[in-house]
């Protein structure tokens, strides 16, 4: 490798490093002890504690909260694929009446702005006595997550050549076994992309979460994380712990699926 | 039209149907509620409740409270988006030449971009400490109260939006980078082309696609942004960081004033199609030109 090539990948290395450190640093002061938080200089703690993490998962509604996230944001996935993958493939596949229209119906309610239809949706919500459920937010989320959905999903289906169903036709196979045995496990890959933003979308969603709920019947993560109690001062090493946790699933979602949200990402922004 | 097509057609509307009902009540319906709330009086706390007709909308067109939060988003929206772009393409290209770490620099970048942004609030909250903030510390020890100070806070939040956000645009530019064939670069290195010039003339053409969608994202999420600012700094200080989101949450669930705040979202709406709408017609005449 030759010397200036070093230089580089070394100067890169360092770089990224330095992006890290909004992240290991919260890491880091999850893991101090309270006497040494504000005490820096020096950066490195003298012994690492989890005492932070005991508080949080004891004694605040952090536990309960990544409950209410994890079934808010799993019902939120389940019900956009379902409603969304028999409209994707109807808007890939089928010729759906006024289908250019739909479409951009779709891809304009992604950019729709939440802080638009907050207000409507807290009156719905209100009035049919859902406020503080999990009801409210799968509902609320479901309407973003949806045509997000949709928009993926549609693109994957136009990717599978449409001849091998129909040449499963032909070989007796009824339509829906055609969808079952042939398209559907084609197709798993980008369902898998498209749940995983969904889920990324509800678990991440604060505007909606902070104005449904009111205590920890249903708060979700970020906020109960937004909300964090200090009584008489902020309690840093807590709330760095508590953002620890928040950032679990969408942790292991980066690490374990990287595939699938690269591809979901990138089928979102290119295909048009 | 056949049989056959006709029976198609309705099993597509069938398939249709339950997405249609779904964002029918839970997209259209309260888009077209919020503009009419936005044209009443409805203050629940005190029972009052009747049409106010476009005089929310007149009120706003005076109120200062209103200009400054439309002249910081948009300066939010420029800044971030602006240098989302330049740091985002920077990193794409040194990632495409590295040799170690680029695994571990995606799962980085990602990680960045997939966390709640309550917690990029929350991140950043604690590294602007004045006291014990690993900023000021890092900067030889400054006491700069960086969410305190008016002229420090919005830029502030400039840029824990930008390293939340700047991996989306890098990771897009990224793909992108790896689908130019080597022979192209080689081809303008025969040719005498520096560095400089390879850059300029070969691979930022060739990601220009892929930018424009990037900036037509980003610019429609930053216009939209809620949730760091209003962790971050709720706002403040002295306004400084109130964007037309965090104006509209405060008049909706504040003020209580429910078609006021709503006529401030109905102004973000606006806001987001106007630019998404002026932006295809800008791509579409430069397609055209091109």
């Amino acid at each position: 490798m030759s010397r200036g090539g070093r230089l580089r990948d070394a100067l890169v290395l360092a770089a990224l490093a330095a992006y890290a450190v909004p992240f290991v640093w919260q890491l880091l002061t999850s893991l101090k002890p309270e006497a040494e938080l504000l005490r820096v200089p020096p950066l490195l703690p003298a012994r690492l504690t989890l005492d932070h993490y005991r508080v949080v998962l004891e004694q605040s509604l952090i536990p309960r909260a990544l409950l209410n996230s994890l079934g808010v944001a799993g019902l939120t996935t389940l019900s956009a694929l379902l409603l969304g993958l028999p409209a994707a493939y109807a808007l890939a596949r089928l010729p759906v009446p006024g289908r250019s229209a739909l479409l951009l119906g779709i891809v304009a309610s992604t950019a729709f702005p939440q802080i638009a239809t907050v207000s409507p949706l807290y009156l719905m919500m209100r009035a049919l006595g859902l406020r503080d459920t999990w009801t409210a937010l799968v509902l609320a989320h479901t309407s973003f997550a949806l045509p997000l959905v949709i928009w993926l999903l549609a693109g994957f289906v136009r990717e599978i050549p449409p001849a091998l169903e129909e040449s499963a036709a032909v070989d007796g196979a009824s339509r829906g076994q055609a969808l079952r045995f042939i398209l559907l496990p084609l197709l798993a890959p980008g369902v898998a992309s498209a749940g995983l933003l969904a889920f990324l979308f509800s678990w991440n969603e604060f505007l909606f979460a902070y104005t449904f709920t009111a205590t920890g019947a249903s708060r979700t993560v970020p906020v109960a994380l937004a909300l964090f109690p200090g009584v008489f001062e902020v309690p840093w090493g807590d709330i760095a712990a508590a953002s620890m946790l928040a950032s679990l699933p969408p942790v292991l979602i980066v690490v374990g699926l990287q595939r699938y949200l690269v591809r979901g990402l990138l089928a979102g922004a290119v295909k048009d | 039209m056949t049989r056959r097509e006709r029976a198609d057609r309705r099993r597509g509307l069938l398939l249709m149907a339950p997405t249609l009902a779904t964002l029918a009540v839970l997209t259209v319906y309260p888009g077209a509620w919020v503009l009419w709330l936005s044209l009443q009086y409805r203050v629940p706390a005190f029972g009052v409740d009747r049409f106010a007709g476009a005089s929310h909308y007149a009120f706003l067109a005076g109120d200062p409270r209103f200009w400054s939060a439309a002249r910081t988003t948009a300066l939010f929206t420029v800044a971030s988006v602006g240098l989302e772009l330049v740091l985002g393409v920077a990193v794409a290209l040194a990632l495409v030449g590295q040799r170690r770490g680029r695994r571990l620099a995606f799962s980085l970048l990602l990680l960045a971009w997939a966390m709640p942004a309550v917690v990029t609030a929350r991140l950043f909250e604690w590294l602007y400490h004045p006291a014990a903030g690993l900023l000021n510390v890092l900067l030889g020890g400054l006491d700069l109260n960086w969410l305190g100070d008016p002229a420090l806070a919005l830029p502030a939040v400039v840029l824990a939006d930008v390293w939340r956000t700047l991996p989306f645009v890098a990771v897009l530019a990224y793909a992108r980078l790896l689908g130019i064939p080597t022979e192209l670069y080689e081809a303008a290195q025969v040719d005498g082309a520096g560095r400089l010039a390879t850059f300029t003339r070969v691979t930022l053409p060739l990601l220009r696609g892929v930018l424009l969608i990037a900036v037509l994202f980003r610019t429609l999420d930053a216009l939209r942004a809620f949730d760091l600012m209003f962790v971050l700094t709720g706002g403040g200080p002295a306004g400084t960081t109130e964007t037309l989101t965090v104006y509209a949450y405060r008049g909706l669930f504040q003020m209580l004033q429910l078609g006021f705040g709503s006529a401030v979202g109905v102004v973000v709406f606006a806001l987001v199609m106007l630019v998404a709408w002026a932006y295809l017609r800008l791509l579409r005449a430069g397609e055209a030109a091109a």
